[in-house]
């Protein structure tokens, strides 16, 4: 099975060098007469203020540590989903009590206001 | 029949690869034109119609004067990473639709062609994983303009993405349950097998892969990476010319994709409506099924059925593209707080909950010995009762409220002023 990977490499490189030549061919074709005003970064018709790369809110960071956290469990889903039915009742005891741990983290965080925005 | 094997597969791969790149790229063309002509439509308008007949030359015209025109590169942007965020969202983009089946299998002298690219076991894992690294075009190309919006638009994107991954990832498990293969060839056979579509016994599966897939592509009403009323047009705010048309393409190409897959997971993949005519690689036969006495029965692979599935494949393809669009000039933009409300209160739990639901209930039709369509009318009518209580709560207000309403409920009484996604106005979680 391991030839039906093949198509996937051609289909990788037929897609990367359409993306590199429409970056090289639009950079030869297009002209680039840069002006001091035109080179400087957008704000609305303003000056730029101050520097962008400022420190931004911690709720980004954990909604990302979340994400890791229940993709995680996705993950090991997908395998006792496929093999459910032979699996039987079981599984299907061990995967509640482990969706319940998640979820009692889930109520947890949210209850902390891990998931406010405001 | 036996597959295609040695030089005729090469070259039929080979052709099967320009073909589809081919035809990806042109379906993003005109569905950009698409969108213009029904947004247009929708508000009374004509749209761009000069461009040829109907307007149909206009996405060439739109290529070519991308490719040509001046790029206004922000001096203060960081250079490399800024011409690698488009190569990086465009590149995968492009590739996701490799996994997909498309037809039914296409009998020829030399044997019979598979109509998708590439059939590897890890089948949707692919996309999914694939379909993952767009946010990373988008988060590279908004730090690296050095703009303060798009660098808003590139983080409000990347916690978007990541936090409706999980839902999309969570629906998708309840079709694996079904299909008991990751394969899209063997989710169509599954559902083909079973004479339901899916999106029947896993509508409420179905409903959360739909919203999570707006979201995940950034469409309205999730655009928050673009915002054009909040954020001038998000995180490609400093791209012209070529560079902003492959974010475009990107975005586009992303919107094919998922439409392919609510078509294939949900609605049948290309099989024609109502005749469950199967054709699928089981131990090395092409079969169609299997008898009473469970052998299996060859299937008759011919071209006119090839054409007419890929007509129904392209017709439920574009339907979820046109419902993009419909979506997309219809609903307003959800506010940033209410997003990732209904990512993590709304579809996380739900999609628990309903994968424990729909694991439980096949586990009880199995052991009671249903199967066949009275399983499939079971599934549906508990996933219904699932669907309508899911709407019922939703619109109870309880755990996410429009902006007008006023705030009640289980979280707390909500200031009415200075509402900002980024501020903090102290604790809201009391009891």
């Amino acid at each position: 099975m391991s030839g039906s990977y093949i198509p996937l490499l051609i289909l990788f490189g037929v897609s990367l060098v359409n993306a590199l030549g429409m970056v090289v061919v639009s950079h030869i074709l297009s002209p680039r007469r840069p002006t001091p005003q035109k080179s400087m970064a957008y704000e609305s018709g303003m000056i730029p203020l101050g520097d962008t790369r400022l420190r931004f809110s911690v709720k980004f960071y954990m909604v990302a540590i979340s994400f890791i956290v229940f993709d995680l469990e996705t993950i090991f889903l997908i395998p006792w989903a496929v093999e459910m039915r032979e699996l039987g009742w079981s599984a299907f005891v061990a995967v509640s009590i482990f969706v319940a741990v998640l979820a009692f983290g889930l109520v947890y965080e949210w209850k902390k206001g891990g998931l406010e925005w405001d | 029949m036996d597959p295609i094997a040695g030089v005729p597969l090469l070259v039929s791969t080979s052709l099967k690869i320009a073909i589809m790149f081919g035809v990806v790229m042109l379906t993003v063309a005109y569905t950009t034109l698409a969108e213009r002509r029904i947004s247009a439509f929708i508000q009374d308008r004509l749209g761009p119609n000069r461009v040829g007949p109907f307007g149909l030359l206009q996405p060439i015209a739109d290529g070519l004067k991308n490719l040509i025109k001046e790029e206004a590169d922000p001096g203060t942007a960081s250079k490399f990473y800024f011409l690698l965020g488009p190569v990086l969202a465009m590149g995968p983009a492009l590739v996701t639709f490799a996994v997909v089946p498309f037809a039914a299998p296409l009998p020829t002298p030399w044997g019979v062609v598979d109509m998708i690219i590439a059939d590897v076991p890890i089948g949707i894992l692919y996309i999914l994983a694939l379909s993952s690294l767009a946010v990373y075009g988008i988060v590279i190309g908004g730090w690296a303009s050095n703009n303060k919006y798009a660098f808003l638009g590139a983080l409000r994107a990347s916690a978007q993405m990541v936090s409706y991954e999980v839902p999309l990832g969570l629906s998708l498990i309840v079709v694996f349950m079904m299909a008991g293969n990751v394969t899209l060839t063997g989710i169509v056979w599954e559902q083909q097998q079973l004479g339901f579509w899916f999106a029947f016994p896993l509508s409420l599966g179905f409903i959360l892969f739909v919203v999570s897939a707006f979201a995940e592509t950034n469409r309205l009403p999730f655009d928050m990476s673009e915002a054009e009323s909040e954020l001038i047009t998000g995180f490609h705010t400093e791209y012209s010319a070529m560079k902003f048309s492959m974010f475009f393409i990107a975005e586009y190409a992303h919107m094919l994709t998922a439409s392919a897959l609510m078509a294939t997971l949900f609605f049948g993949g290309w099989d024609l409506p109502g005749t469950w005519d199967n054709a699928y690689w089981y131990q090395g036969e092409l079969i169609r099924g299997f008898d009473a006495s469970g052998a299996p029965m060859a299937a008759a692979p011919a071209v006119w059925k090839t054409l007419l599935t890929f007509a129904a494949f392209a017709a439920k393809t574009g339907f979820f593209l046109l419902l993009y669009i419909w979506v997309r000039w219809t609903v307003p933009r959800f506010r940033y707080d209410q997003v990732m409300e209904l990512g993590w209160k709304v579809m996380l739990p739900t999609a628990l909950a309903y994968l424990m639901v729909v694991s439980a209930t096949i586990l009880v039709l199995d052991q009671v010995g249903i199967s066949g369509f009275y399983f499939g009318l079971a599934l549906t009518g508990v996933s219904a009762i699932c669907t309508v209580a899911f709407v019922f709560f939703l619109d109870r207000g309880r755990i996410m409220v429009g902006a007008a309403a006023p705030r009640h409920g289980r979280v707390g009484p909500r200031p009415t002023f200075g509402r900002g996604a980024m501020s903090s106005e102290g604790a809201t979680t009391g009891d």
